[in-house]
Order: C-alpha cells, then structure tokens, then sequence
C-alpha cells in the first residue's frame, strides 16, 4: 500500500521534465494512468469476504511515528473514490486545459495531492494523518491559486489556505491530547481504548478541536465560506478537490472517529446540529448564486452538511446512508462540475443570467446534466440514485436514538433544506438549458463539446444510474464494509424504491418535490428575502476584516521596532539575554560561590590587571584616534602578560603577534577615519548605555565565579595530556589538540581567515575600480 | 586571584558593550577588540590557574595548566584578530562611501 501512495509523489518528480521534453503529448496523458492503476490495484479488495488489512513501515519508531496503513471498508471507499474520479478528472482535464498552461505544474500539484489523500484516508498513525491532512491544504492551496495572475484565485487561495490550516492545527492539538491519554498514536489502539478516552476530564476538548479540524475541511458552517471562493480553481480540480474528495477527508475524519466518540451525547449534537444547519444554509444560499460553479459550491456545502448530520445521528441506519450519500454525491456532483466547465469551455462564461435555451445547442452535456441536477434534488425516479441516500436520509431523521429538542426538530430542517435542494437544482438546468437563448451576450459561439470531455461525466452518469436502477446491488462487497468500519453494528440494508405509500420518507420526499416546485416557479417574488436574510450579515465580512486588522496590527508592532537603528537592536537583544539570564540564574539558586581551590595573588598580577581595568575603562573616554589606539593596545598586550604568568606560552605569543598586527592596521585605518567626538548622547541615554554594560558585565562576572565555584564533572583535559604523546605523538598538547585531535575545526579557521582576507581584499580593490571610471 | 581575573574581565564585557552601544563605528570597532579579550581571559579561567607547569609534556613532570581553554582561545584569537580587521576595512569602507561613521546615519532607505 506504500506504493500506492507514494507512485503519485514519484511520479510527480519526473512530471517536470515530461512535460518539457514532449511538448506535442498533453501531460495529462501520463498522469491519467497513475490513478488509473491505483484504481485497479485496489478495486480487487472489493468483496463480500473483505477483511482489513493493515501493514507498517517503520519511519520514526522512537516517537511512535510510523507509516502505519490500515485499509477497511472505510478507507477502501475512500480509495477508491480518490482515484477513481482522479482518473475520470485527469482525463476531463486533458481536453479542458489547453496545452499553453503550465501543465507541468498543474500535474505536480494534482498528484501531490493525490498522495496527500490517499495518505489522510489509509493512515492509522494520527500524526502521520496529520502530515498528509496539511499537505492536502497546501496542495488544495496550490491549485486553487493555478491561475496566479487573477487576484480572485490568490484571495480564493488564501482563504481556504487560512481556514483550513487553522483546523488542521487545531485538529494536530486534539490528536496530541488523545496520543497522552492513550498512550499510542494508532487510531484503531485509540478505539479499542474508546472507555478511557470517554471518561478523560479533557473530552470536550479532544471533540472541539477534532471536529474543527473536520469542519473546517469540510467546509460545514460558519467554515463554509472558503468553498465558494475556491471556485476559482480551474473546473477538474473543483470536481475533484472541492467536491468528490478533499472537502470530504473531513466526513472520513468524523467518519473514523465516531467509534469512539458516537457514545457522547456532546458528539449527537453538535455534528448533528452544524450538519443539519449546514444543509439548510448551504441549500438557501445556493439559490441566489448567479455563478454556475459558486451553486455548485454551496450545494456542495449542503450536501457536506447533510452527510455530516448522518454521521452525527450514528445510529446504523444513519450510518449505513452517509455512507451511501458519499458514493451517490461523488458521481452526481462530479458530472455536475464537468457539465459546468463544458458550459464554462463552449459559451465562454458560469453567468446563469447570460445563459439560457443551451438544450438543443449542447444536447449532451444537457442530457447528462438533467440526470445529475434530478439525482442532486431527489426526484423520486427509480434510475436515480440520488433519490435512494434521500429517502434514506429522510428514514434516519425519523429515527434518532436521541429524544431532545434538537431531535424532534430535525426531520423538519431536513425538509426544509431539502425543499431548497431541490430548488436549486430546477434553477441550476432550466436556468442554462431552457428558456429564451441569449446568444449575442455569451463571448463565444456555443457548441457541443468534444467528445473526451463528455467521457468522464458519461461515465459518472452512468454511476448514477446503475446505482439508481441496482441499489443493492454494491451492498454488501462494498458499503457494507465502509458501514461497519464506522458503526461496528451495521446490518445489511436492502434499498428498495417502493414502501408503499403510507412510508413516511416517501411523503417527506414528495413534499419536498412539491413545495420545491412551488418556490421554484415563484422564486422571482420571494427573492427579496435574501435581503434580509443574510443581508449584511455575512461571515465573509467578518474573514475580511479579521485580515485586515491581522495586517495592519502585526505591521505595526513590526515598526514598532523595526526602526532601523542598529544600536536600538543591540540593546533589545542585551536585556533580554541580561533578563533571562539572570532570572533563570535567580529562580534556579544558579548562583554559587566558593572560595575554596583558588590560586594565590602575587602583586605583579594584580598590577597588571589593575593597569589593564583603567585601560579599559579609559577607551569610553578618550577623544584621540592615537591615545585610543595605545590604550587598547596597553589591554592587549596586558592579556598577552597574563597569558605568559598563567603558563599559556603559545597563546601568549600568538597574542603578542596578533596584537601587533592589529595596532599596525588600526594605525593604518585611523588615518583615514574621522577623529573620535564626544558623544552627543542625551544623558538619558547615556545612562541606559551604562546600566545595560554594567549589568552585562556583572552578569559574566557572576556566572564565571558560579562555573568556577561548582565543580560537576571530571576535566576532561587529562585525556588530552595522557594521549598527546600516545595518539597525536607530540609533546606541546595544545599544539597537538589544534592540529590533530581538532584538526578539522583549525581547517576551518584557516577557511575562515580565507575569507575575511578576501573581503578584505575586494573591499578595499572595489573602491580602486570605482576611482578609475 | 581567578575571581580577580573574572572582575577584570567583566569589566572589559561592560567596557565593551558601552563601547557597542556607541554610534561612531571605530568606537564600535574598539569595543568588539574588547569583547573578545574580555572572553579570552573568561575561557582562561574556567581552566583554573596556575595549577602546574606549562602543558609541554616533559619527564618528571606531572602537574601541567589545562591545556584545552588554551587551545580554545588560541583559535579565538586568530578568528578574532579577522574579524576586528574586516570590522576595521569595513568602516573605513563604510564612511568613504557615506560620508559618515554615525550609526544612527546608517539606517538605509524606508522599505529597503
């Protein structure tokens, strides 16, 4: 299964130099084989017998981090939607991008993502999910802003870049604090542990932040509002990303959480109520969008939300059609995308006011778009399969474990959201394919597409179909696996079209049909609601100023000093080091003194060191180039003294040397530096100067008298002088240290030297140059 | 005398940063002159002193000075010594080209 996953992110490597090397082929046409093959690799799973399989690669053991994969009915369903419709994408995309785009990008991107969800879905490692959970945003992020020139994607991308991170950051958090109660990071371990976790003091918090990073993936409301903006991505990857599979990884996470958290009833209601909200918001909403990609976004949100609420009903019924609903909404709504971006390809705009009357000029995208948008409404036709995951929706509503408030409303905002469903949907094809034709407002003569686009959503329809006309016919090799890995008690469902009339789903779905109709035709008179309702309450506003107010604050802290005053920035970096290194110093008792083992003061030391402190000292306040010079030049060579007393022979003449040279070179320069001034500081100033020197300079005194007075570990210095003779064969052991023990680090010392000589070198040369012209 | 030694040298740390904190750029030059004889002589001392002879393996001698602080500040002082004279270059640089040596000066242009 490694392969499987990684193909995609091997084969993107060599995407960039296909695409350059065979101009003339569509990339489109290498890539269309990796999902392909993944796709028949995996469809053998498809069984009555199927049982999980799981392997493990080893890649961090000792934070338990491991390429854990684990393959269930869940997964297998997830996988294979991935490259299923990544197949029929890729093969959409080769008709629908000319060859002038930068291909080889798109690709990378597509395939990068790819791997990214094969990854979230197959993991069992919850930081290895969360590794691929983020590089799906980033390459969700990537695709979006494909066309980088439109100020539109860049905003789309970012949005959904923000919001989605955030979740997953927040989603990370959860998956820490479930790894410490647990004590493992293996999902399946954590559900066998479902006990522990259910009664741990942090289960609030564990459910909030997973279910942000769920719902913010999933786009439920208020996360919502990236989708729409993410329309801006070319059309396959809206069909693929945003709606078949990326907006899902978030169901699949709730999904494979729900074992363990579908015993609280804190889970019921809040993934019941935000789905169930999100339906009915994402269905009203959806019906005053003039784009036809933004109807398909909102309608995609509310289809989230509607498998979203199943998911948090938990009950096997529920189950078994939010299962069946994630099958059902992947053929229906890819085909609608594909359908859109024919529409979008051939008359040159998504404008639903400018369209109209496209029926007899693009009669087969029309034909596959009236089953897709009768499918998406749940007309009660028995080739639909739409119809069959409604009802079933409609069946679990009526059937709650729960008996709250919050339950008994529900079958109603189920119809509800439902009704507008269904509106949306007569809008979305009678607004394009009837009605009066509009054609000297379209850019472009309309025609029917080339037959390679009309593969993909051909194939997709036909899913919808046969799912339609054999309902049960998927059941139990593959839906009934995916079930049972969400709600281990799921039993076989036969899906049937007729109950009889007295079935209470099949009423709700024909008052959904016939007050959809009603509000469909009327919809000019009651469009004035929206209006009121969102009106100006709109969480867009709400991410837009946050952002802007994000910008102009961190802006101005930044300035705030970032002031381009390198002395200012020196000082801030002093105190800090001053403050956290003396209250580190202070908390710790780091502070010790001893006056034990110290060596003997003899009066020539101590005159040299107090010619040296006056020196020092002296360096503030000279005003002459020259005197500056000899006072530093009394310092150094007071160090080098001090060197030969305390029997150090070489440094002490490497010191003497180096000083030497030093004083020639500072002599050189001084001639052609200004003369010293006094300082034309504020008195303020100069004693914030003093404080922070002073305190720097106490502090070393401080922690050296600390380090001296403790003594923690054995010298190691006596390896060095019992081996100098014995490995490095020589008898001076600081020369023997410098050239053979640490050889390399005087290799690079010397590299060093190297370099500042040439700088030196091209320093003074450049300004040679530069006279000359 | 090692607790002298620290005295001193945290005298050439604050005489340094004071120098540091100044804005004309030989007196920034001079202080980091300071700066690493300040933390030449702190190495030093870490090594205890005058705790035997010279660490020149000789017979009969079993006492020496830790060698390795000694090894240490010998690389410092050379890499010090490069970079107080690219320091020195640089300066001499800087104000023939700004007509200035005041930090405060140098502050390159707004959104550089």
């Amino acid at each position: 299964m490694i392969f499987a996953v990684l193909i995609p992110l091997l084969v993107a490597c060599f995407i960039p130099t296909i695409s350059k090397a065979k101009s003339k082929i569509h990339t489109g046409i290498f890539t269309f084989f990796v999902p392909f093959f993944i796709f028949l690799y995996f469809i053998r799973f498809v069984g009555e017998d199927f049982t999980p399989i799981r392997q493990t690669y080893n890649w961090i053991p000792s934070l338990g981090i491991n390429l854990d994969f684990y393959l269930d009915g869940l997964s297998l369903l997830f996988v294979l939607l991935i490259s299923g419709i990544g197949s029929l994408v890729v093969l959409y995309s080769i008709f629908y991008l000319d060859k002038q785009e930068r291909l080889g990008h798109f690709y990378v991107y597509l395939l990068l993502f790819m791997t990214a969800m094969f990854g979230v879905v197959l993991s069992d490692n919850v930081f290895v999910l969360y590794t691929f959970w983020e590089l799906t945003s980033i390459s969700s992020f990537l695709l979006i802003g494909y066309w980088h020139f439109k100020e539109r994607s860049r905003y789309g991308a970012l949005k959904s870049m923000l919001i989605t991170i955030f979740g997953g950051l927040s989603m990370f958090g959860g998956f820490i604090l479930l790894s410490v109660i647990t004590n493992t990071t293996s999902i399946q371990a954590m559900i066998s542990q479902a006990d522990v976790i259910l009664s741990s003091d942090y289960l609030p918090l564990i459910l909030a932040l997973i279910l942000l990073g769920a719902f913010t993936k999933s786009a439920q409301f208020p996360f919502h509002i990236w989708l729409p903006d993410a329309m801006e991505a070319p059309t396959p990857v809206s069909a693929y990303l945003h709606s078949a599979t990326m907006v899902k990884a978030g169901i699949f996470l709730i999904a494979r959480f729900s074992p363990i958290f579908s015993g609280y009833e804190g889970f019921f209601i809040t993934v019941s109520l935000v789905g169930i909200v999100t339906l009915c918001w994402g269905s009203y909403m959806a019906v005053r969008q003039t784009d036809l990609k933004a109807i398909l976004a909102f309608s995609t949100i509310s289809q989230l939300g509607m498998i979203m609420a199943m998911l948090g009903f938990g009950t096997t019924a529920a189950v078994f059609a939010a299962v069946f609903h994630i099958l059902n909404h992947a053929t229906f709504k890819g085909s609608l995308f594909m359908v859109a971006g024919i529409i979008d390809h051939e008359t040159g705009t998504r404008d639903i006011r400018k369209l109209g009357g496209l029926f007899t000029l693009l009669p087969i995208s029309a034909t596959l778009a009236l089953f897709g948008t009768f499918s998406m409404a749940g007309v009660p036709l028995p080739f639909l399969n739409g119809f069959y995951s409604k009802e079933l929706f409609f069946d679990a509503t009526l059937d709650l474990e729960s008996a709250s408030l919050l339950a008994e409303l529900i079958p109603y905002l189920a119809v509800l959201g439902s009704i507008f469903t269904f509106v949306y949907s007569m809008y979305f094809f009678f607004g394009v394919f009837t009605g009066p034709k509009q054609l000297n407002q379209l850019p472009k003569k309309p025609h029917e597409a080339p037959f390679g686009m009309l593969v993909s959503p051909i194939i997709l329809v036909l899913g919808v179909i046969l799912i339609g006309l054999f309902p049960s016919m998927i059941n139990a090799p593959f839906i009934q696996h995916a079930a049972e890995a969400v709600n281990s008690n799921a039993e076989y469902h036969k899906i049937s079209f007729w109950h009889g009339w007295a079935y209470p789903p099949l009423i709700m779905s024909l008052i959904v049909v016939v007050l959809g109709l009603a509000l469909f035709l009327t919809r000019k008179k009651w469009s004035g609601i929206y209006k009121v309702l969102p009106g100006k309450l709109s969480f867009n506003r709400v991410y837009n100023s946050l952002i802007s107010k994000l910008d102009t604050y961190s802006a101005g802290i930044t300035n705030s000093y970032m002031t381009g005053s390198l002395k200012l920035y020196m000082s801030l970096i002093l105190v800090t080091m001053i403050v956290v290194t003396t209250s580190i110093m202070l908390f710790t008792n780091g502070f010790t003194f001893s006056a034990s083992n110290l060596a003997d003061i003899t009066v020539i030391e101590v005159s040299v060191v107090i010619i040296m402190a006056v020196a020092a000292i002296a360096t503030i306040f000279t005003k002459h180039n020259m005197a500056a010079l000899l006072i530093l030049g009394v310092v150094g060579y007071g160090v080098a003294l001090l060197f030969v007393i305390y029997r150090a022979p070489d440094i002490a003449l490497t010191q003497f040397v180096v000083e030497t040279i030093t004083v020639a070179l500072f002599i050189l320069c001084f001639y052609h530096l200004p003369k010293l001034r006094k300082t034309d500081d504020s008195g303020g100033s100069k004693l914030m100067n003093a404080v922070i020197a002073i305190s720097f300079g106490a502090m070393m005194t401080l922690i050296g008298i600390s380090a001296h007075s403790t003594n923690l570990f054995d010298v190691i210095s006596d390896y060095f002088l019992e081996t100098s003779y014995k490995l490095g064969g020589g008898d001076n052991v600081v020369n023997v240290i410098l050239v053979d023990m640490r050889g390399l680090d005087t290799l690079f010392e010397i590299a060093v030297l190297g370099i500042a000589a040439l700088a030196i070198f091209s320093l003074i040369k450049l300004k040679k140059n530069k006279e000359a012209e | 005398m090692e607790i002298i030694i620290l005295i001193l040298s945290g005298i050439l740390f604050a005489t340094a940063i004071y120098n540091l904190l100044q804005k004309q750029l030989l007196r920034i030059v001079i202080g980091t002159a300071l700066l690493s004889h300040g933390a030449h002589l702190f190495i030093l001392t870490m090594g205890k002193l005058k705790t035997g002879q010279p660490p020149i393996l000789t017979d009969g001698v079993s006492e020496y000075t830790d060698p390795l602080p000694q090894a240490l500040i010998l690389t410092s002082i050379v890499i010090s010594f490069g970079v107080t004279s690219l320091l020195l270059v640089l300066a001499y640089r800087t104000t023939q080209e700004n007509k200035t040596d005041n930090m405060e000066q140098l502050r390159g242009k707004a959104n550089e």
